[in-house]
């Protein structure tokens, strides 16, 4: 497995640097930009910033910034420049992907302290926040007038529309509301050389190219995003949410194929297999059966008149999938436990082992129950309890690997048994993120996702951003950049480095 | 396999070998419970205003297995960040792993309470009086005297003057003093009024019988007219939350001890007790621990009956079914949730469920309700600069609604509130929801506060 590349040999990169420039010298003229309470370079308080959401890889930073505008983001970037520091932007530290992996070493942005709501307009239906907001404090800005953020990932009361934008989040709702890019307006952002862009604005379908839809998504690695102008939704007249409780994954997957088939929308499917309706039923104590083979929670929202008439026919299909029972939530307290228990499932199975890995693989919506028979398979291969959460209206599932970290072994087994089932992702005509992103997790992958032209076009575009390579290295594509190529990333996991 | 160099050392799996003597006494699986996720940080109060993770609370768990694993120093910073810690507990509501935090940050304050002398941030005439004037009843009343003398006297004033010339640390101190009521020696039993439905002890606290006697007669005169005899004995002491989450473990048995002893000599003793109930959200949950705080204390049963019969008024009240009071109080309120309620015992619904029997009084949302206001047990004299900003924020909240009065079932959170509201140019009443109740029992306004309709 030792595969040589250029970087194994090459002593690192970044401490040759920082050899040049003293980490002393970095420290000193960073706390001249933001003051000597707005970094952090002690190694205890380091130590919190070595990983996020993915604990599977450490590396930790040379430094924490913390900025409190753009004008601060713009020194901080270009000192990086002068210093040839490598440099990433860092929200809550929710990613699952490593996403905010300090992969070269080098200086984290925390854009924590940049978490104004600097503007509302409910009449032109948008909002400008800075990076740092979390997502449900917006919603709770506005909910009082009838209005919300609609993308709604499971992290979303600790997670930052900043994080939202750099990995395109999702959340339950996206099967009718769409992803984070289908809300952003615009963003201002702080490219890697430290000049500062304007793509879009409050104003929607602004001309030119859409850059938006590009920066949406890039994982921090065409800059740093200072303001984000996000869109408003008004909150639907009514909701209806039905529990569904069923024998078998099968009989789930076929419920859902056929309310899509009727053609209605819902605004939410989501599946949660027996093993993680275990620790959700633990963590919450919903009621969930515990003996059930899936469940289903569908929720239709929309015009009131409409809703109980969709509700029905919901149910009607569910039974006739030999739905065990089909219940409503009654009332918004009800509603509001059940999306609990599926929005901190990811959390709960802490109850279940010391740690976990996330997968987060796509495949074609009715390929459901043979994914998830392989995903049965190579747990037993590896003798490893796997839980299973899905965004089932959308093919997107999560299969939750259990393990122990301080087991070496156990920890090896998890990354062998997480590619295998990226693999047979794959295999069905799938895709190995729905949207947690690439990060460093799933970089090794890319090159089995998309043809060598294919990665080549998306270097030639990030280089337009970001030529220098030193915003985020390390993350989502396969190559770097020429000035800090960063051969330090830690090659704890031979895999990543083999697709290289 | 890759060889592994010195740079990816710092990355490999972390063992459980503890290094030090720091964290030995920890049960290892608590830092296991983490599973680093991070959805505690947007419930962390002190992580929402410092935006640096290592003051949350996945950063703290991190950091303090990290010392005790002895990766990491003891270094001064991470003293800073872990003491900044309000222990206010949100971190157990937002955490869907179920970690126990409060066992967490409870190693850390006990094994530095065994190298430092406690509350660190502290002067030692500032400490001296948290740990020898505060958790006494007697102490709190007599220093509070000449105050109450002065407000008496309408110089009131002049105690504000005398406190600008205090040193900043005492001055601080001296801020929280509110408007002192009358002092109320509550006789050591009250008889139910109408069918006699419980027994119940009633604890006093300490600083709180100080600052706000009239609380505590609101409580017993609630549990009278909800059929209870009401057992008050006189020599009970402090809770000892103050002490415990100082890491002075000894102390707080000690007075754990002496609550045992106390409540078990009343008529009936300990186990002819229907209930032993606090009024104070900050002591409770300690109270409720006196099992675990006894564990190697020959009382150890004894403690844990005790635990079992505390209750907070407001959980007792509902348990039993409140009596419908029955004078109006036509005012707006807004319901501030203590932490020591809301997240160390998931007590919520049932305050409010009491407020809603009152006539006519109607309860407005408060943004952040469950966010700490920032008075965290001794926190607004140990980190009065975090205290204070948590403080005007809640005050914000607070402003925000046209409240008349705002009710609170800690008496920590009340003098921070009733402190950070003196600003608002909006006479606002601070107080607890039994008073507001008492009222709508007996007809008599709170001290304090006019209720319309009400005499006098």
């Amino acid at each position: 497995m030792n595969l040589k590349t250029p970087g194994d040999t090459m002593p690192s990169a970044t401490s040759e640097m920082l050899d040049q420039c003293t980490s002393g010298e970095l420290v000193a003229r960073l706390a001249l930009i933001v003051g000597p309470d707005g970094l952090i370079s002690s190694p205890a308080e380091l130590l919190v910033y070595e990983c996020d959401g993915y604990t599977m890889e450490k590396n930790r930073p040379e430094v924490v910034v913390f900025p409190r505008d753009t004008a601060q983001i713009v020194a901080v970037v270009k000192l990086c420049n002068e210093l040839c520091v490598p440099f990433l932007p860092r929200g809550s530290g929710t990613s699952l992907a490593g996403g905010c992996l300090p992969v070269g070493g080098g200086v984290i942005i925390s854009l924590a302290r940049m978490k104004r709501i600097l503007e509302v307009d409910l009449r032109n239906r948008y909002a400008l926040v800075e990076p740092g907001v979390i997502n449900t404090w917006l919603t709770n800005r506005v909910k009082g007038q009838g209005w919300h953020y609609a993308p709604d990932p499971s992290s979303q009361g600790a997670c930052t529309i900043g994080g939202n934008v750099a990995t395109n989040s999702g959340g339950p709702h996206t099967l009718k509301y769409g992803v984070t890019v289908n809300h952003i307006l615009g963003v201002e952002l702080v490219l890697p050389d430290g000049r500062v862009m304007q793509i879009g604005g409050p104003v929607e379908e602004a001309p030119g190219l859409d850059l938006t839809g590009l920066v949406v998504g890039s994982e921090g690695t065409f800059g740093i995003v200072s303001k984000v102008w996000v869109r408003l939704v008004r909150n639907p007249q009514g909701v209806r949410t039905l529990l569904g409780v069923f024998e078998s994954v099968d009989d789930a997957t076929a419920t859902i194929s056929e309310i899509i088939g009727a053609g209605i929308v819902p605004a939410a499917l989501e599946m949660l297999d027996s093993l993680i309706l275990r620790a959700v039923e633990e963590a919450f104590g919903f009621g969930f059966p515990l003996d059930a083979g899936a469940v289903l929670i569908m929720e239709v929202d929309g015009v009131e008149a409409a809703l109980d008439g969709e509700a029905a026919r919901i149910e009607a299909i569910a039974l006739r999938n030999k739905a065990r029972h089909v219940s409503r939530a009654n009332t918004e307290a009800e509603r509001m436990l059940l999306w609990k228990s599926r929005k901190q499932a990811f959390g709960a199975v802490g109850r279940l082992a010391p740690s976990y890995c996330t997968q987060d693989g796509v495949v074609p919506r009715t390929r459901l129950p043979e994914m998830l028979r392989v995903i049965t398979a190579i747990g037993k291969k590896y003798q490893l309890r796997i839980a299973n959460v899905f965004h089932a209206g959308d093919g997107n599932l999560h299969p939750i690997l259990l393990f122990d970290e301080r087991d070496p072994a156990q920890v090896g087994r998890v990354m062998e048994a997480s590619h295998e089932i990226l693999d047979a992702c794959l295999a069905f005509g799938g895709s190995v993120t729905g949207e947690h992103g690439i990060g460093v997790e799933k970089i090794s992958f890319m090159s089995k996702l998309f043809s060598p032209d294919d990665l080549a076009a998306m270097v030639r575009v990030r280089q337009a951003f970001n030529p220098g390579g030193l915003c985020s290295p390390g993350k989502m594509l396969p190559t770097a950049g020429a000035c800090a190529e960063p051969s330090a990333v830690n090659q704890l996991r031979p895999a990543r480095r083999a697709s290289l | 396999m890759v060889p592994v160099t010195d740079k990816e050392r710092t990355s490999l799996p972390m063992t459980n070998q503890p290094a030090t003597n720091l964290g030995k006494g920890i049960d290892y699986e608590l830092f296991m419970d983490c599973v680093h996720c991070g959805l505690c940080l947007g419930a962390c109060p002190t992580y929402v205003e410092t935006g640096n993770e290592n003051d949350s609370p996945r950063g703290r768990i991190y950091l303090w297995r990290a010392i005790t694993d002895g990766r990491a120093p003891l270094s001064q910073e991470a003293q800073d960040h872990m003491n900044l810690c309000l222990e206010c507990m949100a971190c157990e509501t937002a955490c869907p792993s179920g970690v126990q935090y409060r066992h967490v940050i409870h190693s850390y304050k006990h094994d530095m309470a065994l190298l430092k002398p406690p509350a660190p941030t502290l002067n030692w005439l500032q400490r001296w009086m948290l740990f020898n004037l505060t958790p006494y009843r007697g102490r709190m009343g007599w220093s509070l005297f000449p105050v109450k003398v002065m407000q008496r006297l309408g110089l009131g004033w002049v105690v504000g003057l005398t406190g600008k010339l205090l040193p900043r640390s005492l001055r601080q101190m001296q801020e929280i003093v509110p408007a002192l009521g009358p002092a109320h020696r509550l006789p050591e039993f009250l008889p139910a009024i109408g069918p006699k439905r419980a027994t119940v002890g009633l604890l006093l606290g300490c600083a709180a019988d100080a600052f706000y006697p009239q609380v505590n007669r609101a409580t017993a005169v609630l549990l009278q007219h909800n059929g209870c005899d009401v057992h008050i004995p006189r020599a009970q002491d402090c809770c000892g939350a103050l002490h415990e989450h100082a890491g002075l473990d000894e102390v707080a048995a000690a007075k754990a001890g002496t609550n045992c002893d106390v409540f078990g000599s009343v008529p009936g003793g300990l186990a002819g007790l229907d209930a032993i109930i606090s009024n104070a959200g900050g002591c409770s949950p300690v109270l409720k621990a006196y099992g675990k705080i006894l564990a190697k204390d020959p009382r150890s049963a004894a403690g844990e009956l005790f635990a079992r019969k505390v209750k907070d008024i407001s959980e007792f009240l509902v348990e039993l079914g409140p009596v419908k009071p029955s004078h109006a109080v036509p005012m707006k309120a807004v319901y501030h949730d203590a932490c020591g309620l809301a997240h160390a015992q998931k007590i919520r619904s049932q305050p409010r469920q009491l407020l809603a029997l009152v006539n006519k009084l109607e309860l407005v949302a408060l943004n952040e309700s469950d966010h700490c206001c920032g008075a965290a047990g001794s926190y607004n004299i140990t980190q009065p600069e975090m205290s204070a900003t948590l403080g005007a924020r809640k005050a914000g909240n607070i402003a925000e609604t046209e409240a008349q009065i705002v009710l609170t079932g800690n008496v920590g959170c009340t003098l921070q509130i009733d402190r950070h509201l003196r600003g608002d140019a909006r006479q606002r009443w601070v107080g607890h929801p039994a008073q507001i109740l008492a009222a709508a029992y007996t007809g008599e306004s709170p001290f304090g506060l006019e209720i319309p309709g009400f005499n006098g």
